[in-house]
This record gives structure tokens, sequence and C-alpha cells, in this order.
């Protein structure tokens, strides 16, 4: 069984787009027709949430509805639409791993187990310290060198225990 | 025209119609959930899965298009299969909680999964549950229900033009809401209601009182506004529970406004008049018809005898029917009384002999569609008529252009082409800028943007409404208002707020005019005089004279010089009771024949949906026998129809009617104080509205607060509370400040009770601060 219900962290955060933001979805709404404005809601949106720390609450939900001329919900509709935007607060790094059928047969078991027993956290879930949050994800297109994970921009491949100790301490 | 072949029968479709609907018009019904003909399709609920010839896999047939020679199966095992494979998909989350749910008896889904769903489920995991969202007092939300149709969600976007609701989340964690859950706004709200297929979206004041095979479905026209929306009152022992659209294209096509929709609560309300009831010594009584009539009919004779037939006046709601409205003026012109009124809101009667026939449109709501440009002037459209208001936005999404000038930014549901916010008294001014720059004279930008529209545009349309109505300026506003129609080939549309103003006029019910516009022997008082020089006798039909008046300190003292008052009412008043002496209890138009003129002069005929309470009579047959009593003649009617065949009759010999020329009316000025602009909550327009509980808990109910630009706060010395009018008619009332109102106004709520005692909420007003 599973209940939607409020997400009580909504309401922290920033309440408002700050100039670089704006001045980067104003970049953005130049691409579309004059009257067509809203295309721009996915950057906004990214933009947004990059300004805020990786994550979307509801102040700037009505932020960017607000500048784009749409209503709250329409843009709410996109926000809980796609996976890569964040509803709730996320670490300074956000390990998405990759558990779909060719990194599933290559091992990514072992990579959220490890994971999971290095950061001492579950799928969902964020470090106490707020330094990372793991992250199931779909195919994010590198099947040929599964298993895989993305941190921030980054894709990291052919993953072992050892590599992903390498990689994570190197991370602040 | 595309010739395709349905189920083996060969069928002519226009060119880009959908399957669903040519199959439709062959007489073969697909099922469907999402598809609903006045929306966008969404494709979404799969029902309508059709077989067709060459394609590889089953096509929703709500969204795809004939093309010539196309072969069509609805009913094939193929179709079948997919059709009933749909339903098991919509039934897995489904709660089948039906014997619990309002929807039970009248819901797609229900009536469709007993064609298609199976009679067993495969499915044994958990269900989703889904949290419900408040959307307010009208829509009651069981979202678990949901089967993601999306048909709400487009009605609000596309239909009531606010994008209020939405589908956030994906896959299986899509949830119909409303942002953070919060009250839906639109005055069209309650057709989501109507548009939902299972029990997710129900009426919320409908809860739980009956199931639907139990009712009895009336007909009926609603009287809240001049559009005169074809309704169903549903019905059961004697009470109406629920109101819903009549489907009639020519007039609210399937739709209704929550007022319609959610007025009829106001029907059985605790204050109804059940038993006549006669003033004596010791205070007021109940009585018999049989006592009351003969004593209403004495007081009348002995007025008349004693003091003239001139001392006696009638004043009518602007919502009675077009019977009780002719026999009303019949019986005081027989009694020898000019002074019949209903225009018990309109502030101005200067121009009274040029106006039309009666009030309206003059043409069909549907013809607002095509039009393509309107120009609103002291017109609170979307709240004063909100199903001509969708029309108009319909145009507006055509491309016409929409223009304003008001006392107050409103905001609206589709974007205005230029807009000017002006006090009241200039309003006129402002309309005469206008025709100036159309007669190519200098202008301001947005008079010159406004002429410039309408100069272009095939048939521009101004648009009068209900806050010009209730200011002083009214004869300046209408005459310029015809200035600029004549400038750019357009016309004026005057729409007073009464539900059937339009019927009153033609009636006779106004002073100035006989039946049809018919020649006035002697033209009476209109409502301004008889404030000036009082009556010794008045006959009320259908007025609550406490909110019914724009002026209602100016009322009080009207029923307090009287000497003897008939009143004939629906609802129970302190002021009825204070000066009255015989009233006498009033039909509903919800419970009695009558008909209604609409903007399109459209007449529509209805008849009662039940039976009033206790010993209410519909005001048509009070009047006959007042006239039969006081031996009058022609009064002897023995149906409402024989009335209104009279009254048509009396239309036919009239023949054409020609107004006098609009009189030359000078620009009003600007008052040199605070100017009042009288608001009137679209849920507080009559007796009914106002009783109605779900309405006044909705958004749109009225506020006990004036409005004020910060500019005018500023002056005022930012008080918190205002004192409001002078001495004993003043009222003390919260201060909001607003920047959409016109800068020197303050807008005032009317027809409630904490604004009951002031005076005419027009021109000058005295505003001070308040402790």
């Amino acid at each position: 069984m599973m209940v939607q219900s409020r997400n009580p962290a909504a309401d922290q955060g920033m309440t408002e787009l700050s100039e670089q933001s704006l001045a980067e979805i104003d970049r953005w709404i130049a691409k579309y027709p004059v009257d067509q404005r809203q295309s721009a809601v996915m950057a906004a949106l990214r933009i947004a949430q990059e300004q805020n720390g990786g994550w979307l609450n509801r102040a700037l939900i009505e932020a960017v509805a607000d500048y784009l001329g749409m209503s709250p919900i329409e843009v709410e509709e996109v926000a809980t639409f796609y996976s890569m935007y964040e509803l709730k607060p996320v670490g300074r790094h956000k390990i998405c791993v990759c558990t779909n059928i060719s990194c599933l047969l290559r091992g990514s078991d072992e990579v959220v187990a490890h994971l999971e027993q290095r950061l001492g956290i579950r799928m969902g879930e964020t470090t106490a310290d707020g330094r990372f949050t793991l992250k199931e994800v779909e195919c994010l297109g590198a099947c040929v060198n599964a298993p895989m994970f993305q941190i921030g921009r980054d894709y990291h491949e052919n993953l072992t225990p050892e590599r992903i100790d390498a990689i994570l301490d190197r991370l602040d | 025209m595309a010739t395709i072949e349905i189920n083996g029968k060969v069928v002519e479709a226009r060119d880009g119609a959908m399957l669903i609907e040519a199959a439709a018009e062959a007489g073969f019904a697909i099922p469907h959930f999402c598809y609903h003909r006045k929306l966008t399709i969404a494709a979404s609920c799969r029902m309508c899965l059709v077989e067709v010839e060459k394609a590889p896999k089953p096509l929703p047939a709500c969204a795809t298009p004939v093309s010539d020679g196309m072969k069509v199966q609805t009913r094939s095992p193929k179709a079948l299969a997919a059709q009933k494979a749909v339903m098991e998909f919509l039934l897995i989350n489904h709660p089948l909680d039906c014997p619990i749910c309002d929807q039970g008896g009248e819901c797609d889904l229900q009536e469709l999964a007993v064609g298609y769903g199976g009679d067993v489920t495969r499915f044994a995991e958990g269900k989703r549950v889904v949290g419900d969202p408040d959307l307010g007092p009208l829509i009651a939300t069981e979202m678990t229900r949901c089967i993601h149709c999306t048909r709400c969600v487009r009605f609000i976007a596309e239909i009531a033009g606010t994008r209020e609701l939405g589908a956030p989340g994906r896959g299986e964690h899509m949830h119909i809401t409303s942002w953070l859950g919060g009250q839906v706004g639109s005055e069209l709200s309650g057709n989501v209601i109507d548009l939902c297929p299972v029990g997710a979206l129900t009426s919320k004041p409908f809860r739980f009182r009956a199931r639907a095979w139990e009712l009895n479905a009336r007909p009926a026209v609603a009287m809240h506004d001049g559009l005169g929306a074809n309704l169903w009152f549903d019905t059961l022992r004697g009470q109406v529970l629920r109101a819903r659209p009549r489907d009639n294209e020519a007039v609210n096509e399937c739709w209704l406004s929550d007022r319609d929709r959610f007025a009829c609560a106001g029907l059985h309300s605790d204050d109804r008049l059940r038993q006549p009831l006669l003033r004596d010594r010791n205070g007021w009584r109940e009585a018999g018809w049989d006592e009351a009539l003969p004593r209403a009919a004495q007081l009348l004779r002995n007025i008349v005898d004693n003091r003239g037939g001139e001392q006696l006046a009638a004043l009518a709601a602007p919502s009675q029917s077009a019977e009780e409205y002719y026999l009303l003026q019949k019986l005081l012109r027989a009694l020898g009384s000019p002074h019949i009124e209903h225009r018990l809101r309109q502030g101005c009667f200067t121009a009274q002999e040029a106006m039309p026939l009666m009030p309206g449109l003059g043409m069909a709501p549907e013809a607002l569609q095509a039009g393509d440009a309107f120009l609103m002037v002291g017109c609170h459209l979307r709240k004063e008529q909100p199903l001509l208001n969708h029309r108009v936005r319909q145009a507006v999404l055509n491309g016409a252009a929409a223009m304003a000038i008001n006392p107050v930014v409103w905001p609206s549901n589709y974007p205005l082409a230029a807009e000017q916010t002006v006090a009241p008294s200039r309003l006129a001014g402002a309309l005469a800028e206008v025709a100036q720059a159309l007669a190519g004279g200098e202008a301001g930008g947005e008079a010159a943007a406004m002429a410039e529209r309408l100069r272009d545009a095939e048939q521009p349309l101004i648009l009068v409404g209900a806050v010009a109505q209730m200011g002083e300026y009214l004869g300046a506003i209408l005459a310029q208002a015809m200035q600029v129609a004549e400038a750019c080939g357009g016309r004026v549309a005057f729409l007073p707020e009464g539900g059937n103003s339009a019927a009153a006029w033609l009636a006779g019910a106004v002073p100035h005019r006989g039946v049809a516009g018919s020649h006035a022997p002697t033209v009476g008082k209109h409502l301004r005089q008889l404030y000036a020089e009082p009556v010794a006798g008045l006959l009320l039909l259908g007025i609550e004279p406490e909110r019914d008046s724009l002026d209602p300190a100016a009322m009080a003292r009207l029923l307090e010089a009287a000497e003897g008052v008939v009143a004939l009412a629906a609802y129970d008043s302190p002021l009825l009771r204070e000066h009255a002496d015989v009233i006498l209890p009033l039909a509903t138009w919800a419970e009695s024949a009558g008909t209604q003129i609409n903007h399109a002069g459209l007449w529509q005929s209805y008849r009662g949906a039940v039976a009033a309470p206790g010993e209410a009579r519909p005001g048509w047959k009070v009047l006959r026998v007042l006239g039969n009593l006081l031996d009058l003649d022609g009064f002897d009617f023995n149906a409402a129809d024989e009335v209104l065949a009279e009254l048509r009759a009396a239309v036919d010999r009239q023949g054409a009617f020609a107004p006098t020329p609009w009189p030359a009316v000078a620009l009003p000025d600007a008052p040199a104080s605070v100017e009042a602009v009288a608001a009137l909550s679209p849920y507080s327009v009559d007796a009914m509205v106002r009783r109605s509980p779900p309405l006044q808990a909705a958004s749109d109910a009225p506020q006990p607060c004036c409005r004020v630009h910060p500019a005018l706060a500023e002056r005022l010395g930012r008080p918190q509370r205002v004192r409001v009018g002078d001495g004993a008619a003043s009222a003390v009332l919260a201060l909001e400040i607003d920047e959409r109102v016109a800068d020197g106004c303050i807008v005032v709520p009317t027809a409630i009770a904490e604004t009951a005692l002031l005076g005419a909420l027009t021109g000058a007003i005295s505003v001070e601060q308040a402790a």
C-alpha cells in the first residue's frame, strides 16, 4: 500500500530565484518563441534545483511558475514527472546507481551492497553528515562498461568495491 | 467527407472527425472514459480501443481520425479483448467501494464494468491509496477511486480557464490534485462533478443524501443570471436535492455555473415563509389564505379609495417569472397606479426612455463565440454572467480582443487586449475618449488601442454590466457606449444583474412603459423618485428589502413611510416584519410554473419541480386571486400558461418597438471625496443564493471588508478599519489594501448584513478611520 503524503521538507531551503539563476533561465527562454516562455520549464527547474543544493521546494516551484507565467500545479506536474528533479534535500554528492538489466547482470547488487555498507544508509537515503545520497536509477546508457553509477556530472564505470572506495575517498 | 465502414455499415464521416464521433453518429456506442466532446483529446483511458483493418494493434477511437476506406470493428473479438483488458487494468487500483460511493448508480465505470469487467480479480497485490485534497465546500474528493482520465484537469484548464487542477506524479504515483491541495476557486468548478466518470469527484452538498435511482429529474431554468441555464432538479420526497445541467447548446451547452448548481441548497432554508402572516394589535399571527387574501385586497382597496391609485406602488425582485411581472403590472395599472418597479439595484434612471425594449445581448449566446471584439464597461462578466464569459473566452482563444474599462482590475481567465481602471464617475469619460479616438481625435494610449481593436472588428460588442448598473452614472455610460457603438459599427449589450430583467421590461414591470414597450398613459415614479416621494401603499413581490436594494436605507424609509404594505415573499425578513401589514408566503421559481426570458430574448417556460413548503403559493396565483378580490377585469386565469398566452399575444400585437433616441447625457463630474463602488458578490444576488450554505462557504462568497488602492489607504492614514457612510446609515468594516482598485474609490460590499443600513453605495461616500 502506498499513501501519498506531504513532504515535510518542502518548506525548507531557498525561497527565491537568484539573479544569476534568472539570467540563466532567460537564456533558455530566448531559445523559444516569445509567447512560449513555458517551454523553458525543464531548464528552469534544473537551474532552480542547482541553486538550492540539488533539490526543489515549494517556493522555488512557485517562483518558476510565476516567472514563466504558468500555474504552480503545472510546474509541479513537470517536477514530479521526471526522476532527476529532487523534491527532498539531497547530500552534496548524489550517487545514482544503475540497477537496470545490464548492470544487474554485471553485478550491480554488489555495488549497491558495498555502497550501503560503506555509507551506512539504504538506497534513497542521505548520510547524516549530508555528504552522500544513494539513489537507484534506470539505465543511464553506459551498458558497455557495466556496472556503473553517476556522481554529479561524471559517470564511473566497471565498478568494483575497490574502485568504489577509491572514488569515494577522493570526494570531499 | 470520408466514407468508412463501421461494423460492416458504410458511414459518411466529416473529414478530421475522430472514429468515436463517427461511430456515435452511426449509432455505435464505443465505451470510453476520458473522451468528452467539449474537451481536448487525451486518449489516456484506452477504453475505446477498436480494431482497424491493416492496423497491427487496436487503436483508440477517440484519437484516431477517420480516413477514406477505413474498416473499423468496434465489437470484434480483438476489439472486445482489448477493451476487456483495459477494464481489468482500470479496476486493478479501483477500490470497488460502490456500496459506499455517491457515484453508485450513475457511474460510468460501474456501468461499463458490468459489460467489460471480469468476475474475479487476478490482481492479488496491494492497491494504491491516494490522499484527498480539500477542494472546497462544493466538491467532495475520494481520489483513490480516480482512473486518471484527466477530464477534470482539462475542463478546469480549457473551459474554466484557471488551471487549478493538475496531475503530478508519474505512473502509479500520478494523482489529481490542486496546488498544495487548496480550494478550487473557479466559478464553473462544479462541472467537474458531472465530468468525473467515477466517484472521485462528487458533489459535497449532495453527499450521502440519496441514491441516483431514487431521484426524480424535473426540468427547470435557472434564475440567477440572465442566461436562464437549463437544468435538472433532482428531487426526492418533495425536496430538491441537487441541480445538474440539462444540455442546451444554444444556452448553457452542457455546463452550469456553480451559482446555478448549488443555489438550490437555499430553497429549504429555515426562514422560508410557510403560512400567511397578518399583523394585528398583538403583533404577527399566522392565518389562512381565506383570511389573508381578503385582508390584503382590502388594504390595497382602502389605499386606492382613500388616497388615490397613484398612492400605491409595486416593487418586484428582478428574478421573478414573466407571468408574475405581467400580472403585477396589470393589477397595479387596473388600480390606477403607474408606479411599478423592478430595477432595485439600478442607480440611475435618466436615460430610461431610450432603453431598448428589454436589456440583453440581442443575439444568441453562441454568437458571442464568433465575436471578434468585446469591450466590457463596468462589467465583471466572469462573476456576473459566468457562462457568457466562457463564450467570450472561447472567442478570445480564437483571436478576438477582449477589453475592459472597470473600477477594479478583476482577475480574468483570458488575456485582455487593453484595460483601463478608472473610478465609476470616469467610466463614461473613458468611453468618450474611445469614441473620440474612433472619430479620429487625439486619445491616450489605452483608449487609442481600444479604438483600434474596435475599428478593426467586424462585430464589436460593448458589454455594460452590473457594476455600471449599480452606479449613478448608468445613463452617461450607456449614452457614451452608444456613441462608441455607432462610431465602430457595433452594438451595446446591457446586462443587468437580475435573473429575469428582460421579462420584467417586456411584461411592463417598469414605470414608464406598458407591456412590450407600449405607451404608458401616465409615467410612474422610478425607484429614486419613490425614495424621494414615498407613497401610502406598497405591494412587494419576492423582495428581501434589506438586501435586494442598492440603497437599503432608503428602502427602509420607503417601507416605514407607507401606511399599508402587502408583501409576497418567499423568505422571512426583519424589515418586512417591521413594516408590512400582510405577508403572503411565495413559492420560488423552483416551485411554480413560469417563464424566463434570457439575454437572447429566448422565452423558456418551466414547471415547478417540487411543491412549495407549507402554504406558500405561486405568485401568479396569489396575484390572480387578488385581482378577483379587487373586482378587476381580466384576472380569470386557470393556469400560468394562460397568463403567458396573454402576455405573448400582447407582445405580438405591439409589433416593432422604437425607443426614443439617446439623450445627450453630460459627462459626470468626479465627486470631490472618496467614491463608492458597490461590490455585489455573485453569491449575494438573490434571496435563494444568499441562503445556500455551500455557496456562502465558497471563495466568491461576500467578504465583510472594504478595499482601496494603496494611495488612498495612505491618505486615509492606513487604518485597519474604516467607518463608511454617515451617522445612523454607516458601517464599520475592515479595510484591505488592494492595488487593483482604481485610486479614489472604495469598494464596499452590498447585499450583506453588515452594510444593510447603508445608503446607496454610489457616488461620494464618507470614509473615516474607525477605532
